[in-house]
């Protein structure tokens, strides 16, 4: 009876990993994350180079068995620099995510549950934030405080910030009438309290799946930033940076841009996966 | 009017919610009163203001739109309408808890049932977490559910289990009022017994007052002391269960008791009261039931009932049938 009690306890996440498992894609998408983050985390003993080696002679050299994606114009190895960006983008893209997350979570919380005129107030500026393009919003802000990665990060995060703000709102919301709030104000819980511990808890699974796509849209608003030069400053190596960089020379040695670009795709291709599959692992209607 | 101590008076309450439709008069003037260790049967329509009323002593009337229009709630010899919130957070739970008609939605679903009950005793008791948890397993037990269950999600218990969880829940913190609203709706006849036999064994062994909700007059008769009867947001009669089941007054009540299919009777059509509950946004003037009402004169469309008292402990607010009970008392003696 107990081990089975255990088995039980443990439902709710084993249940959501056993469905999502039944995801081919999902569990590409998983695999290729889990790699990313073996290149970011050992990058420094994955790499044959430094990202920032420059060697002159070997500068616009085609992949071969030395320099598998080729050089660069300063006869930096793409596929180090490659393996280094994947700690920029995945910092840049997690960071930003959780800022937006946060911020945006609670302000939603907040004007869901109280409703009324602060509801209206918040999510009237949240209005007018997703009234500008949030590309735009994120070279204004970025602009504004100057490149870097902190700043890449920061601007990333707000400009993402009303869309956690409207989905938090919307699932507190159709929570928040629910007879278990007024059990847990009846019981004296304070209104912090019901939000964090009954409500909060009770919406995590849209969440979740908007984070994990939130990282790829980041990741993808970071890579731009940095394309036009708002974003990471060379030499530190960004995709985007990289695919700026070798925008000039894409008649010539088009492997320069390929190999960041497919960085890019692949990392944005993996958490989407991953996204879709979380989305309908967490779907209790699809519980078979 | 008598000499037994009062755990709980309710004085000329009053709650309105202003809704774009209009006024909505959930509860007027409302006259309530619930000794110590008394179970108080509240009975009457949807929609009559049972729930508001229930609601309006733990002070959780959503506001906007609802709002207190007057009136006093005496819990204990202090005003509940004059306390703080944060006050009044420690009396939730504490001293006056509540159980809510379904089971189904007042558990949350992603928390373990002991969690939940340990949540309440830590709001309320000066104890740390382990010691919550240990007190929530010893509940489940008074409440009839096994310790192993404790670690289990609501959703693995059935409707007459959560509905314990619910009961364990209220009682945990020995509170003194028990408001239960409706709490065996929602579960099917051989369950709502069995539950209603908890709560009367519970309501003994702690010694609680309880309010029971309820539009069911077989459950008054099983556990209730005394009865309100409420009709458009008053109470239009209360007695003591036994004079209410004999010697009801009121042509509400009356109405409500007439309904019940007699089973020694061939009858083809159930006799129900003619007409609906009125708009509550629009309730007639006068007596708020004089336009269903067989015994109405012409001034029940002008004064309103007063509520009095036609024998000790027993009030109506029915002139026409005070009188005419009175008459027929003195004619008999």
């Amino acid at each position: 009876m107990s081990t089975q009690t255990v088995q039980k306890r443990r439902s709710g996440i084993m249940e959501v990993w056993h469905r999502l498992k039944k995801s081919p894609m999902a569990v590409v998408g998983l695999i290729l994350i889990a790699v990313l983050f073996i290149m970011a985390i050992f990058a420094n003993v994955i790499a044959p180079f430094t990202y920032s080696k420059q060697n002159l002679m070997h500068a616009f050299e085609s992949p071969s068995s030395a320099y598998i994606f080729g050089t660069d114009e300063f006869g930096r190895d793409i596929f180090s620099r490659i393996v280094y960006g994947a700690r920029i983008s995945l910092q840049v893209g997690f960071i930003a995510v959780g800022i937006s997350m946060f911020i945006g979570g609670f302000l939603g919380a907040v004007a869901g549950y109280y409703g009324g005129k602060i509801d209206n107030t918040l999510m009237r500026v949240m209005d007018i934030l997703l009234s500008i393009p949030s590309i735009l919003l994120a070279i204004a802000i970025a602009a504004s405080l100057g490149p870097g990665l902190f700043n890449l990060m920061i601007a990333v995060g707000i400009s993402a910030i009303p869309n956690y703000a409207r989905i938090v709102r919307g699932s507190v919301l159709s929570i928040r009438g629910q007879e278990f709030v007024e059990a847990a104000k009846a019981v004296g819980s304070s209104d912090l309290r019901i939000i964090f511990k009954h409500i909060i808890p009770n919406c995590l699974a849209p969440i979740i799946v908007q984070a994990t796509l939130g990282v790829a849209t980041a990741i993808l608003t970071a890579a731009g930033l940095s394309f036009i030069g708002l974003g990471i400053q060379p030499p530190i190596p960004e995709w985007g940076a990289m695919l700026s960089g070798g925008r000039s020379y894409i008649r010539d040695y088009p492997y320069m841009t390929l190999f960041p670009g497919l960085a890019i795709m692949i990392t944005i291709l993996a958490l989407n996966f991953v996204g879709d599959g979380l989305r309908d692992a967490l779907d209790p209607k699809l519980k078979r | 009017m008598n000499e037994r101590e009062l755990l709980l008076d309710i004085q000329d309450l009053t709650i309105h919610y202003e809704t774009e439709a209009g006024r909505v008069r959930a509860v007027e003037h409302l006259y309530l009163e619930l000794g110590y260790g008394e179970t108080l049967g509240f009975v009457g329509e949807t929609g009559a203001g049972k729930t508001t009323t229930a609601l309006g002593i733990m002070r959780l009337i959503p506001s906007p739109p609802g709002a207190y229009k007057g009136g006093k709630i005496i819990f204990r010899g202090e005003d509940l309408l004059a306390k703080s919130e944060a006050e009044m957070r420690s009396i939730r739970g504490g001293r006056i808890a509540m159980i809510f008609q379904d089971p189904m939605t007042s558990l949350n679903p992603v928390m373990t049932v002991d969690r939940q009950i340990a949540e309440m005793i830590s709001l309320h008791r000066d104890v740390n977490e382990t010691e919550a948890l240990e007190q929530a397993v010893r509940m489940l037990e008074v409440v009839g559910i096994r310790p192993e269950r404790a670690k289990d999600y609501p959703h693995q218990f059935s409707g007459g289990m959560k509905q314990r969880v619910v009961i364990a829940i209220a009682l945990a913190c020995d509170p003194a009022l028990l408001i239960a609203d409706e709490p065996t709706t929602a579960l099917d006849v051989t369950i709502q017994a069995q539950v209603l036999e908890l709560m009367k064994d519970l309501k003994r062994q702690y010694n609680t007052s309880m309010i029971m909700i309820t539009h069911d007059l077989g459950i008054v008769a099983e556990i209730c002391d005394r009865v309100a009867i409420m009709y458009a947001g008053r109470v239009v009669e209360y007695a003591d269960t036994k004079t209410l089941f004999e010697r009801h007054v009121h042509p509400y009540t009356e109405g409500l008791f007439n309904s019940i299919p007699d089973l020694e009777e061939d009858r083809d059509e159930l006799k129900t009261i003619m007409g609906l509950m009125p708009d509550p946004t629009n309730l007639p003037t006068g007596c708020s039931f004089h336009p269903r009402c067989p015994y109405a004169v012409e001034s029940c469309s002008r004064e309103t009932p007063a509520f009095v008292e036609i024998e000790p402990g027993h009030r109506v607010a029915c002139p026409v049938r005070a009188a005419a009970e009175k008459n027929g008392k003195e004619r008999a003696s």
